[in-house]
């Protein structure tokens, strides 16, 4: 490939944003808009011409700055980066359209801060160096506090502090691990540091420093209580991204890190991955029964969805792995969906108490059909994207511990729990306060934020294949690396003793 | 006499004298012109750097030696101390002040400071010392009528002079046990025996403990934030970057070469000074409402960092240390010609914090530059602040200082918060009074110079600045 096509998908939002500076709101804003859709149009040309039976690292670009662990600008994707970026600018003009109004003051700042915040999220994807990956992963943090302090509710200041201050301290001890194994491995090449066996020893450090940056970001318990703030003050669009791509980025770390570079460590640790994953599912859940204000509502159940994909991950085998890449790509759309949508009512009512709403399906049925699609997607309804991804990794699960499996379908009907009783609130019952009532159904532009996310929900749920096909090839070499350090597992076929067989075939043949 | 090794200090020391009567006879009607020559003279030492000077090696019977190490060092430091001169100018005039001495101070400065990180002798090490400190007493009560200025400038002559007592006193301690004070010698003398005797040991704590006070490390560090307050702006932008380079240069030296046998002995020190100045820096930092004391602590905080590069010791280490403060450098200039640029619309100097509040609706530019270097200097990526503090915490998994690089990385996250603060204050706060217009183009484009390389941009640097820094750190050894 002569083009460099990644490098141009990352200078593109980085041109734009800088470009949106330099102008006014309104120009900013369409600048923004067709900066994302070209960043679109870029990723959907990946993903056609991505051959998923082909190199293991598609569209490699390698330029060196120097020796030693000098980053070297190295992209390259595979199939699961690539369906990772797919998120990403799936999502990033719905955020730009999602912003259109509702933020007013210092729109060029705004549009600015979310094209670099996308042009360092796809970094993050297509690194293949691992100072390149740290620089792009840290670097995400900047625009993320911008966005949350500047233009964040009444409490944005401390949660912004937060945000920076917990994924900060998560990351740097990662940043020591980094070194390590750049000393140890001589290379900074993430493709060779994927092969290189490290002894056990080293591993459990190395494995510990990487989960400490990963669970944060995740966010696993008890390591999640940046994530209500950060959700609760960020505007909406700074809520689909955080949830949509950044929590991403956690699970992306274990993918690509953890497990291949770390297998034995990956497997010593299962146990304290499966009960941080366990007391995630069943506590956040409780957690988000209780909350008054939807958006919080909505980020616990994040945290208790992505606990999925660490027991789906640390689950060891392909149903588990393809499970939680699933739950991944899923939950980044519903749940960014489930912000868009408490987003819509909260501009029309400035208020997220869910008890200041009721009775909506009344005065704006077209808001509460696609409301109602994403509750029933996060819920794990069959055709919708998070079954199957839930399902997969329930299925890889119960392959190693049915303990750990019981726990975690526990976490589905509590998660049933919570959405149907938010929903009902919020639309059913009577309109009961006249400001609710007086609230106009969604306009073309809200419909056009929301139905290509349903219709997304909906393809990956109907026909999952077209987002798995990319990712087999890899997560087979994954399995491959992992496959000697796999747990044994409490659940296995045993061989059934076949003595009425061979007579019933005989009287078949007859 | 090989005077063509030394002729970027004859340069200097030439032009100083020269000026010196300039600006006696001349007045304040000179200052212009001795501004322009001081610079000119600094820019034309950075040239004779090159060649002789950078590779005579060990001169004058081993009082100093011409070699990589220094020639970078010097390197920096002229630059920093030109940038001081040209971000004074206009500066004290407008105050009745006689500001046409001013560059010749940091001229006789940064003569000392050449010859500080050149030394291979303990004479040669404190005849520098001593010269680019009498310079900056001077320089910090430069405002004669400011009690601030005049505070400051007692303080630190008081508790410099208390710290040269101390060094000398080791001094002493080194030359009494080893019977020279060249460094060779002395690194003779402390391989000589497995353990050194606890009279050479006495010497080498007295002898950091005061190096410790000019780099102004933990636990030596209670008079920077009030000079750093009290001194004229551009004189603390000055403090913050040449001399402290040099002193750090110096401490590895010494560190590296004179007691290179004894590591074990120091490097405890060492990693106490580091681990304590990345703590206290960063958390002293919290409470302050004026930025200058602000920007003091970070510069305690700072070298910290680079001192851990020390601690590794080696050739990386000492690499990652000059690479280090040659990042250093550039990001606090930077930072302090954004704060000249803090005046009222009467052209007074604000030092509060409060006065940045949404700076980043009334003068975006100025508040994305200060941005920039503030995440830069918290070490955050994308920005090039982030590749240093990673050079010394590479050099120090290299020697397996793995605790000291913890604790250390841990010290970042406590002390990106204050940085963050002010990020917050720009762009989060409600704006205030907005800062006066001024037109100086020339210090503008130096802001805008400094903001780019510490910019993302900075990092096609890492290629040749490195070479150049490992080729400095080879030639200690």
């Amino acid at each position: 490939m002569d083009l460099p096509i990644l490098t141009i998908l990352i200078a593109v939002p980085l041109i734009a944003g800088a470009l949106c500076l330099f102008v006014g709101a309104s120009a900013a804003r369409w600048i923004a808009l067709i900066a994302t859709l070209i960043d679109l149009a870029i990723g959907i040309a990946l993903w056609a011409a991505y051959d998923p039976g082909g190199a293991q690292w598609q569209f490699v670009e390698l330029q060196r700055l120097g020796g030693g662990i000098t980053p070297a600008w190295a992209l390259g994707i595979d199939g699961i980066a690539l369906m990772l970026i797919m998120l990403s600018v799936f999502l990033m003009p719905i955020c730009i359209l999602a912003s259109w109004q509702a933020i007013e003051k210092r729109v060029p700042e705004y549009m600015a801060a979310f094209l670099l915040m996308e042009a360092l999220m796809l970094g993050v994807f297509c690194a293949q160096d691992l100072m390149l990956f740290y620089i792009f992963f840290e670097g995400g943090l900047i625009p993320m506090f911008l966005i949350i302090g500047i233009w964040g509710g009444a409490e944005r200041i401390k949660a912004s502090y937060k945000f920076f201050l917990y994924t900060l301290l998560g990351s740097v001890l990662m940043l020591i691990a980094m070194l390590y194994m750049m000393l140890e491995a001589n290379t900074t090449s993430i493709p060779v540091l994927m092969a290189h066996d490290f002894p056990f020893d080293a591993q459990k450090w190395l494995w510990l420093a990487f989960f400490a940056s990963f669970a944060v970001k995740m966010p696993m318990w008890p390591v999640h209580t940046w994530l209500p703030d950060a959700h609760v003050q960020a505007p909406t669009a700074g809520s689909v991204i955080l949830a949509g791509v950044l929590l991403k980025m956690g699970g992306y770390g274990f993918i690509r890190f953890s497990l291949p570079m770390f297998p034995e460590a990956s497997t010593f640790f299962i146990p304290l991955v499966f009960i941080l994953s366990g007391i995630a599912v069943v506590y956040t859940s409780l957690v988000a029964l209780a909350q008054r204000d939807m958006k919080k509502l909505i980020a616990y159940s994040s945290v208790a969805h992505m606990a999925f994909v660490t027991f789906g991950l640390f689950a060891f085998n392909r149903q588990g792995l393809e499970g939680a890449m699933l739950v991944m790509l899923a939950h980044g759309l519903v749940s960014g969906a489930l912000f868009l949508c408490v987003g819509v009512i909260y501009d029309r009512l400035h208020t997220r108490e869910i008890s200041r709403y009721g009775g909506l399906s009344d005065n704006m049925p077209g808001y509460a059909l696609l409301f109602m699609i994403f509750t029933m997607a996060s819920v794990g309804l069959p055709g919708t994207a998070n079954f199957v991804g839930e399902f997969l990794a329930l299925v890889g699960l119960y392959k190693v511990s049915s303990w750990a499996a019981i726990v975690a379908t526990t976490g589905i009907i509590l998660g049933a729990v919570y959405m149907l009783y938010l929903y009902w609130r919020i639309c059913f019952g009577k309109l009961v306060h006249a400001d609710a009532a007086a609230m106009k159904d969604l306009s073309v532009r809200e419909y056009w934020l929301l139905a290509p996310i349903a219709a997304a929900v909906f393809w990956m749920g109907v026909y999952p294949e077209s987002f798995l096909r990319p990712m087999r090839a890899d997560i087979g070499r994954l399995l491959e690396r992992v496959e000697r350090a796999a747990p044994a597992g409490d659940a296995h076929l045993t061989a059934g003793k076949p003595q009425a067989a061979p007579a019933a075939h005989q009287e078949a043949a007859h | 006499m090989n005077f063509a090794a030394i002729l970027p200090e004859l340069i200097l020391t030439g032009s100083g004298l020269v000026l010196m009567m300039v600006a006696a006879f001349g007045g304040r009607r000179v200052t212009g012109f001795t501004t322009w020559a001081a610079v000119v003279a600094l820019v034309g030492a950075c040239f004779a750097l090159l060649g002789e000077a950078q590779l005579a090696g060990p001169l004058f019977g081993g009082l100093i030696a011409a070699d990589g190490f220094g020639a970078f060092g010097k390197l920096i430091c002229f630059l920093s101390a030109a940038v001081a001169i040209i971000a004074a100018h206009g500066w004290f005039e407008r105050d009745f002040e006689h500001g046409a001495e001013y560059p010749v101070l940091i001229l006789f400065s940064s003569v000392g400071m050449a010859v500080m990180v050149s030394a291979t002798s303990l004479m040669t090490l404190y005849v520098g010392l001593e010269l680019t400190s009498l310079s900056s007493y001077v320089l910090a009560s430069y405002r004669r009528t400011d009690d601030r200025s005049a505070e400051a400038g007692l303080k630190y002559f008081v508790l410099g002079a208390l710290a040269s007592g101390i060094l000398l006193y080791g001094i002493s301690l080194l030359y009494g046990f080893t019977g020279t004070t060249g460094f060779s010698g002395i690194a003779a003398a402390f391989a000589r025996d497995a353990t050194p005797s606890i009279g050479l040991l006495f010497g080498l704590v007295f002898t950091l403990a005061g190096l410790a006070f000019k780099i102004s490390a933990v636990p030596f560090h209670m008079w920077t934030p009030d000079v750093y307050e009290g001194a004229p702006t551009p004189v603390t932008a000055f403090f913050a970057s040449a001399p402290k380079v040099a002193a750090v240069l110096l401490a590895t030296r010494v560190c590296l070469d004179a007691m290179a046998p004894a590591i074990d002995a120091w490097r405890q020190i060492v990693t106490f000074a580091a681990l304590a100045s990345i703590l206290l820096g960063a958390v002293a930092a919290y409470g302050q409402a004026n930025i200058k004391r602000l920007l003091a602590y970070s510069s305690i905080n700072n070298v910290g960092f680079a001192v851990i590069g020390l601690a590794a010791g080696g050739v990386q280490g000492a690499s990652s240390v000059l690479f280090y403060m040659a990042i250093y450098v550039v990001m606090t200039v930077g930072a302090f010609l954004c704060v000249l640029r803090m005046r009222d619309s009467a052209g007074q100097p604000i030092e509060t914090l409060d006065s940045l509040s949404g700076l980043s609706q009334t003068r975006p530019a100025l508040a994305w530059a200060i941005a920039i270097f503030m995440f830069s200097l918290a070490g955050i990526p994308p920005f090039f602040g982030f590749w240093p503090k990673l050079l010394v915490f590479n050099a120090a998994v290299a020697e397996g200082l793995y605790p000291l690089a913890v604790a250390g990385i841990l010290g970042t996250v406590i002390g990106a918060y204050y940085y963050l603060k002010i990020v917050k204050i720009m762009f989060f706060d409600a704006p205030t009074a907005p800062y006066g217009k001024l037109r100086a183009p020339v210090e503008t484009s130096l802001i805008f110079l400094t903001a780019l390389t510490v910019s993302p941009v900075g990092y096609l640097l890492i290629g040749p600045l490195g070479t150049m820094t490992d080729r400095a750190a080879g030639s200690l050894f």
